[in-house]
């Protein structure tokens, strides 16, 4: 599996993730070999095994949907890198 | 001379201070004092928090003065830090957290504080739990108290450094791969990595969270049992933390192998291994034999598979974990013009390139096109791994195995190349993949003088067993009373 700059700079958009093109040349390199690594798992039969994304017997874990304590408007926006009038502030997402 | 306080076992410590042969206050600023000692040379904390611990401690002899007791009244500890702790600094190691103060502290924290804790300070982790020595710290690299030019393991080593170093009395650490039971063999020291969902996960910074549990790094089996004790259970915050009863984990820790199972894993003794390695592990195995318990050839055909699958589950985890760090509502901001650009260049400068390079391989493994072939396909052979072991426990009780194919390797040794390091996590992450329990014990050190750990696994919610064989192992050798001295180097 041979990945090429072009995927990983996909890559890295989809996960929004700024590279430099030292990184993009580094990673083009290590996560083919990586990946070439993985390719083993396909001479496995799989064919009637099903996933586990999850050890633990699957099961919905509910509770009563009431009030309870929760965090104060305070120490929420406490690490925020900017907030105003109690929220947190971003750039506009879309442009007038 | 009486022994310094910061060589008693955690166990002793308590006795001690029951006894009323010194307090809390005492035994935290002989802690203290060994961290201004050896800390310097050794790196194990990011965060050291001495007025608060001392101020914990007062309050923990007045509390003792009044009458009160409890599992770890006034018994200082490290805390990895992966683990938010209300009001104290939690990095994950990373740029991308330097000024972060979480406003909750873990369940596993908090439980551990209210049976009277006294925390000393925060240990140093590859950044986000994502390495196998420290090195990707943003911070700086943990030593290895038994050769300083080494690595302590990861990526808790922190953790197991401070435990080796004798700064502090136990550790939290978190093991996702095997990040609890590799510093504490590559440090000489005992690593838990309890069953998944025994322990809550409520305030433990995401990694892989099908994989990540809380673990414990002390100087003996009972001091980690007593830990795992405090913390165990279920957590109305963690909807994956069992709601089972926990057993009394010190009642049978004497009871011995007698008659144990003890199953050897033919996949675990491969071409590669560093020799002594091998040869200690089998000596240990040996050692149980004459302890009375009974070996056992066993099978885990699928294990070479298990570190492929590993590498593809816990990065798409970690892709879609980490993608909480968008410079919006906590954590760095680069202050870029557009909000796109802004999550593109906090995200890009705030992460070390093991991070990246995992949010890559995890972004690729879920991206279209490609899910089944990976993200899929993991999953399916994990499936095999997990009934790899679900077959040998139906003939065993314990399997015994080396924790990792060598001992510590030297600083940068291995830097440049992930796969080299990735492969140090062999023979521990299929424990992770299958949500089983583990532990390392001491037994035994190469021709440099670097510690071999022997691991011990169980069965989903089978620390029991392991904690009573590697109990039985530890009190019949001498391994654990021997002690790294970072003091005497030169820095």
């Amino acid at each position: 599996m041979h990945l090429t700059a072009a995927e990983v700079r996909h890559v890295a958009d989809l996960a929004r993730l700024e590279l430099t093109e030292d990184e993009i040349a580094l990673y083009t390199e290590q996560l083919s070999a990586i990946l070439d690594y993985a390719e083993s798992l396909q001479q496995v039969d799989t064919s009637h095994v099903a996933p586990t994304p999850y050890v633990l017997p699957s099961y919905n874990v509910m509770r009563e949907d009431e009030p309870r304590p929760c965090l104060s408007n305070e120490a929420a926006l406490a690490n925020a890198p900017a907030s105003a009038n109690g929220f947190f502030k971003v750039r506009a997402v879309f442009e007038e | 001379m009486t022994k310094p306080l910061y060589t008693l076992t955690l166990h002793d410590a308590i006795t001690g201070m029951r006894a009323g042969d010194f307090t809390s206050v005492e035994l935290t600023q002989a802690l203290l004092d060994r961290i201004a000692a050896v800390d310097r040379a050794v790196n194990a904390y990011l965060t050291v928090t001495p007025e608060r611990a001392l101020e914990q401690a007062a309050q923990a002899d007045a509390a003792r003065r009044q009458g009160a007791d409890a599992p770890l009244l006034g018994i200082p500890m490290a805390i990895k830090d992966v683990l938010s702790t209300e009001g104290v600094r939690t990095t994950c190691g990373s740029r991308i957290l330097e000024n972060y103060m979480p406003p909750f502290t873990a369940t596993a924290v908090q439980r551990l504080q209210r049976a009277g804790m006294v925390m000393l300070g925060k240990t140093n982790t590859d950044e986000f739990a994502m390495g196998s020595s420290t090195e990707n710290s943003a911070y700086f690299t943990t030593r290895n108290p038994w050769d300083l030019s080494r690595v302590p393991g990861g990526s808790s080593g922190g953790s197991g450094a401070a435990v080796a170093a004798q700064a502090t009395l136990a550790a939290l650490g978190t093991d996702t791969g095997g990040s609890v039971r590799l510093p504490a063999s590559y440090c000489g020291v005992v690593g838990l990595k309890p069953s998944y969902g025994r322990v809550s996960r409520y305030g433990l910074i995401a990694y892989g969270s099908s994989l990540d549990q809380i673990g414990v790094l002390a100087k003996t089996v009972q001091d980690a049992a007593l830990v795992l004790q405090v913390m165990a259970g279920h957590d109305g915050n963690d909807s994956t933390s069992l709601d089972l009863p926990v057993p009394d984990y010190r009642a049978g820790l004497d009871r011995g192998v007698q008659g144990l199972r003890v199953g050897i894993p033919q996949e675990y003794f491969i071409e590669g291994i560093q020799p002594e390695v091998e040869a200690a592990v089998k000596t240990a195995v040996a050692h149980l034999e004459n302890l009375g318990a009974q070996i056992v050839p066993i099978t885990l055909p699928n294990t070479e598979k298990a570190l492929p699958v590993y590498y593809l589950v816990a990065t798409a985890e970690a892709s879609a974990n980490l993608s909480r760090y968008d410079g919006v509502r906590f954590g760095y901001s680069a202050g870029a013009d557009s909000i796109l650009e802004n999550y593109r260049e906090s995200r890009g400068r705030g992460f070390g390139a093991e991070v990246k390079r995992r949010i890559m391989l995890g972004t690729y493994a879920l991206s279209a096109g490609y899910y089944d072939a990976y993200y899929l396909k993991a999953q399916q052979v994990r499936t095999l791994i997990k009934q790899d072991f679900e077959t040998a426990f139906e003939t065993v009780d314990v399997i015994a195995s080396p924790v990792a194919p060598t001992t510590a390797f030297r600083i940068g040794e291995k830097s440049g190349d992930p796969l080299s390091m990735y492969l140090m996590d062999v023979f521990t992450i299929t424990l992770n993949l299958a949500g089983i329990c583990g532990i390392s014990v001491p037994c035994g050190s190469d021709n440099q003088g670097m510690p071999i750990g022997l691991q011990l696994i169980g069965p989903h919610l089978g620390e029991e067993a392991i904690l009573r064989a590697a109990h039985a192992y530890e009190q019949t050798t001498n391994w654990h009373t021997q002690w790294a001295t970072p003091e005497t180097a030169n820095v």
